[in-house]
């Protein structure tokens, strides 16, 4: 037992000497690389900066799920948010960030770096805070698809599974030099349509569908019904803030503050939640004769993310375009996915899955070859890249649900993944965490 | 003696009090309820979808007054409660047996 300990111990160590004098000479202090090239500096600002603006779209998903929840839920909706980032963290740091981005093993993934070892050097430490700010994104969006009904213990699992594994490991087939980044044309995915947010859009739909719907949801004909929200100033205040952290998202994806083409990247992110927010609030409009709020917040994030793989790579002409198709799809997708018997509370999948792929796409038919190398098809550059990106569309897709299902899945043949109907009903707040969000207010439910 | 109950739109509260006061009213309780009449709820929405409330907010407004003077507070507080819509409420009157007043004890009309 304690030899084993010792053999353990020595692999770790062995690890951690060997492996940063093969690679690179570490620099913890940050003197030296400071000292080879000073302009570096201005890229550790702004990419630190954009990690902290995309740690804060953290309270955003907070406040967008308790708003579009109802006030029962509040509290285990504040505790997903909170642990999704804290088990992330520590997933991503053990795992994750090795998977990601150590030495490439035939495509597939990545192979040094476990518990950061050998990576104690100030560049390599602001990339992981960087990426692990992102890996916790694409955590947080599965806690709307599954909210009001997942227990919690099942959510701190699917938490640390998909930071360890599921994110990384196409991650690294993406942004860490893997078989979708070595193909002829390589996949363009510039902050993530789809690693972060299609990833964590299809697990939410692969999480929604193993749940089932909330009690009330479907009426007796079958019909969908609206649960409505507790709080649309707390939803709105979650897109506000989301919107602000994504100009860190995408623009920081630059990871250079000496690029300048981050100006382009910003406008590009904002015409493209302006569109999405107004196409979808006109579209509900003719639908239903009412300016629906909840449609145009969920339209400017759909928006969002499907800007985020083209943001650098367009113009804000062609921004706006995508944007609004972006409205369109998120609207058309919401009432579809809730009339196929599918109950996703906040529209996770419609926002994040949906325009996920649809941000992917638009990079092979609006890249405009002024950045990066990429041109799409309607700027002359053929139907290579369009090709590339529905490779790389098609494979998150698969990939997400594939593991999300088997994950959930798994989860409720071991444990159960759903509370007990009268839980459900009373709200989670009080069985799961003891603490109800309103603690002096009566708040009553009927269903 | 009378019990005036008037289930009336919260928004009315205001001019409804006012104009009983006018009238020359004893006093008031006031309950805030939930309830629907004939036009049962009404349509919200929410993120696209539109959903039934079926009980309304509404407030019941009580006066207890003299038989005499039932009919002037009962027009008042009709003159000053109607928009003319569905959902204007309603106003019920019933007898009251007896009255008293705690704090001297006195009890009938006197106590009113």
């Amino acid at each position: 037992m304690r030899l084993r300990a010792l053999g353990v111990f020595g692999l770790v160590t062995l690890m951690l000497v060997a492996l940063p004098s093969a690679a690179f000479a570490a620099d913890p202090n940050g003197a030296v690389t400071l000292e080879a090239e000073p302009a570096v500096a201005l890229d550790f600002v702004w990419m630190l900066v954009a990690a902290f603006l995309v740690y804060f779209m953290q309270a955003g998903f907070a406040m967008v799920e308790a708003g579009f929840c109802r006030a029962k839920n509040a509290t285990n909706l504040m505790m997903k948010n909170l642990l999704d980032f804290v088990m992330g963290s520590l997933a991503y740091f053990i795992v994750g960030f090795a998977l990601m981005y150590g030495a490439d093993a035939a495509g597939i993934i990545g192979t040094n770096g476990w518990f950061m070892g050998g990576n104690y050097d100030v560049t390599v430490y602001r990339d992981f805070m960087f990426q692990v700010v992102f890996a916790a994104t694409a955590a947080t969006i599965v806690s709307g698809a599954v909210a009001e009904r997942l227990k919690f213990s099942a959510y701190l699992v699917y938490s640390i599974v998909l930071s360890a594994v599921i994110y990384p490991v196409y991650g690294h087939w993406v942004w860490g030099g893997g078989w979708l980044a070595q193909l002829a044309t390589p996949f363009h995915d510039f902050a993530g349509s789809g690693v972060v947010h299609a990833l964590g859009g299809f697990v939410g739909l692969a999480g929604a569908l193993v749940l089932g719907p909330r009690f009330g949801k479907y009426g007796k004909d079958g019909k969908p019904r609206a649960i409505p929200g507790h709080s649309i100033p707390l939803a709105a205040l979650g897109v506000f803030i989301l919107w602000f952290g994504w100009f860190g998202f995408n623009a920081g994806s630059s990871l250079s503050g000496n690029d300048l083409r981050i100006a382009v990247i910003a406008v590009n992110t904002n015409m493209a939640a302006a569109a999405g927010s107004a196409v979808a609030l006109l579209i509900t409009k003719l639908k239903t004769g009412k300016f629906d709020i909840g449609m145009a917040l969920n339209g400017a994030l759909a928006g969002l993310v499907a800007i985020t793989a083209p943001c650098a790579v367009v113009s804000g002409g062609s921004a706006i375009i995508i944007g609004a198709i972006a409205g369109a799809i998120v609207v058309a997708s919401i009432y579809t996915v809730e009339n196929l018997g599918v109950d996703d509370p906040v529209g996770a999948f419609s926002v994040h899955g949906m325009n996920g792929i649809w941000g992917l796409l638009a990079v092979g038919l609006f890249a405009d070859g002024t950045y990066g190398d990429v041109t799409g098809l309607l700027f002359g550059g053929g139907t290579a890249q369009f090709v590339s990106q529905a490779i790389g569309a098609g494979v998150v897709a698969v990939w997400a649900f594939l593991l999300g299902f088997a994950l959930f899945k798994g989860m409720d043949l071991v444990m159960g993944v759903r509370v007990s109907p009268e839980e459900e009903l009373r709200g989670l707040d009080v069985d799961e965490h003891g603490s109800p969000a309103y603690p002096n207010f009566l708040v009553v439910e009927e269903s | 003696m009378k019990k005036i109950e008037a289930v009336i739109r919260p928004e009315k509260l205001e001019s409804v009090r006012i104009a009983l006061e006018e009238a020359g009213y004893p006093g008031l309780m006031l309950t805030r309820i939930e309830g629907h009449g004939k036009q049962k709820g009404m349509l919200q929405q929410f993120r696209g979808r539109q959903y039934k409330v079926e009980l309304l907010p509404k407030y019941k407004v009580e006066v207890v007054c003299l038989d005499a003077e039932c009919a002037a507070l009962v027009a008042a507080i009709v003159e000053s409660a109607r928009t003319g819509d569905v959902g204007d409420g309603k106003i019920f009157v019933s007898d009251i047996e007896d009255v008293t007043r705690i704090r001297t004890g006195e009890s009938g009309e006197s106590a009113v």
